[in-house]
């Protein structure tokens, strides 16, 4: 019965081969001509031939202040985004974990918000942050606090396209946190309960160590989209008022397709790549020694 | 139960204030796009009001946006079908011999910022002249759905026996006989997954279809967001436009539910 063709024998390699060429073409060629363009000076707009120019990009962009407070802001997106959205996510898991009348119902619920088309779901804040028309303004004059300028003022646009985030994404840990929930064993809680443990001490010493491995997986998946966050951002306020909201994605994006200023976009584009990619392997690592 | 009536009451009024959290945006976003700009604009913001169809008139027949409505499916399927056809092979590949680092290869396609790819894209489909082209556009949107393809279906087959295909290999199938006819068929509630989700985050993709769309392809969320940016202040037919790109996905979720949570959550939890 030893009837193995070639195909066969080499199937490993040629089943994912068009998958690899692919992803190849579209990503890895991509990504290193962005990376040979930021060694240029390319313009689009100005009609000079492109020419080499070492580190001379990166020198200028990362001495630039509008990159440096776009790097910085990023972070502080994302870090803000990601702390509220795992305390407000595992909270909630915690919460949901039980048998209830409308459990399925309630799981409904929160997929909505994470299906929902970024760009409107932005367009739909903006109706509620509007200064004169706009729901949160009443809400706030009717218990008689002064209203807010939300994505209209430097200082608080940042915090306000968070909370457009917070509301998007937080159903996202809240439906890992519960999966992972619903996979843990019954016995560490069950003794802990015989031992005398109060509700509150189980939670706290038993379940939340149990699953803390994948609620940090669902964080690092959280952070790295967060780094990234564009739609929202380019919908509500395009990076403004001035640029008080332009993260890393948002100045790469119009470095690119407003300016065309092709070489320094590449260099911004560069470090976004890198933030990102250095929080993925975080990732790798993280699932890497979990699973051991 | 005797005792357990007021922790329940505290309990069903927190998931209630939660459900209308969630709920409220898509209430709000619904009610407004029935309104008349003079009762969107109504101080205090109006709960009671006259409904109009107006709005969704304007957005389907002045806008055209059931061409944007053909184009984002057409961008979808094709995407999604073509992803599945690359994808397939090589989530079972990676699955049956534990390629782990091809695994990570293509996911790197999901996890890497898309602008990344997107500027060199638009240098060379501009070059090619196929800026505004369906191929194009489909090409960039097989990049979202494939890395979800392979990460859901990848993890998928390896919960499927292997003595499945080595007992019909024992009799003389080939493997990729084996794949097609005992595997693939076997897959159907995986490949719902895959294709639900991935078809849902192609439909609300917005920056790849921002630069490589113009008139001839644009999709959904471009005719929303110019909508926006030109009818500044008709939000009741912004609200009704962003009703019709969301109703499509959220119907979507609502039929295949179980899948989207299998497929959103899988890969956080292990098995």
């Amino acid at each position: 019965m030893m009837r193995s063709s070639m195909a066969e024998r080499n199937l490993h390699w040629w089943f994912p081969l068009p998958a690899i060429l692919f992803v190849a073409m579209l990503m890895v060629f991509p990504v290193l001509y962005t990376l040979y363009l930021s060694f240029t000076n390319w313009n689009l707009t100005s009609g000079a031939p492109m020419a080499f120019v070492g580190f001379r990009s990166y020198a200028r962009v990362l001495s630039e202040p509008r990159f440096l407070h776009a790097l910085g802001r990023t972070f502080a997106f994302t870090a803000a985004a990601v702390a509220i959205e795992g305390l407000l996510g595992v909270a909630a898991a915690l919460i949901l974990n039980r048998a209830f009348v409308g459990r399925s119902v309630a799981k409904l619920l929160l997929l909505l918000p994470l299906v929902a088309t970024p760009v409107a779901v932005g367009i739909v804040f903006n109706l509620f942050y509007d200064p004169t028309i706009g729901l949160l303004n009443f809400v706030l004059q009717s218990v008689g606090l002064p209203p807010g300028l939300w994505v209209t003022h430097q200082r608080t646009v940042l915090a306000s396209l968070v909370l457009v985030d917070v509301w998007q994404w937080t159903p996202m840990i809240t439906l890992i946190v519960l999966a992972g929930l619903a996979g843990l064993p019954e016995e560490p809680v069950e003794a802990a309960r015989i031992d005398g443990a109060s509700e509150w001490q189980i939670i706290r010493w038993v379940t939340i160590p149990m699953v803390m491995p994948v609620i940090l997986t669902a964080l690092i998946l959280r952070l790295i989209d967060a780094l990234k966050t564009f739609d929202i951002i380019f919908a509500m306020t395009g990076g403004g008022p001035g640029y008080a909201s332009e993260t890393l994605n948002i100045m790469g994006f119009k470095y690119s397709f407003e300016y065309f200023r092709m070489g320094q976009s590449a260099v911004i584009l560069v470090v976004l790549f890198v933030v990102v990619f250095t929080c993925s392997l975080g990732i790798m690592r993280l699932r890497a020694a979990s699973e051991t | 139960m005797k005792g357990r009536f007021w922790p329940n009451v505290l309990f069903y009024l927190v998931v209630g204030i939660m459900a209308l959290v969630v709920l409220f945006p898509f209430l709000w976003m619904l009610s407004s796009s029935f309104k008349t700009q003079v009762d969107i604009i109504a101080w205090p913001p109006k709960i009671l009001f006259e409904p109009t169809l107006r709005n969704y008139e304007k957005v389907f027949d002045e806008q055209d946006f059931l061409k944007y409505f053909v184009n984002s499916t057409i961008v979808g399927t094709a995407a999604v079908g073509m992803s599945l056809l690359l994808g397939l092979p090589a989530a079972y590949s990676i699955a049956r011999f534990r390629q782990r680092k091809l695994a990570v290869f293509i996911l790197l396609a999901r996890l890497m910022p898309g602008i990344s790819f997107l500027m060199p894209w638009y240098i060379v489909f501009s070059r090619l002249d196929l800026m505004d082209s369906y191929t194009a556009l489909i090409l960039s949107h097989m990049l979202i759905a494939l890395p979800i393809v392979v990460w859901i279906m990848s993890t998928y087959f390896a919960t499927i026996p292997q003595e499945l295909e080595e007992s019909a290999m024992v009799d003389g199938a080939t493997r990729q006989y084996a794949f097609w006819k005992i595997i693939l068929p076997l897959s159907g509630p995986g490949i719902i997954t895959a294709t639900t989700l991935s078809f849902i985050f192609s439909w609300n993709n917005f920056m790849f279809s921002q630069v490589l769309s113009m008139e001839k392809t644009r999709t959904l969320p471009i005719a929303v967001y110019n909508f926006l940016s030109y009818a500044e202040v008709d939000w009741g037919g912004v609200m009704a436009a962003a009703v019709a790109i969301m109703a499509p996905a959220i119907v979507l979720t609502m039929i295949f539910q179980k899948y989207v949570v299998k497929g959103l959550t899988m890969g956080a939890v292990k098995g």
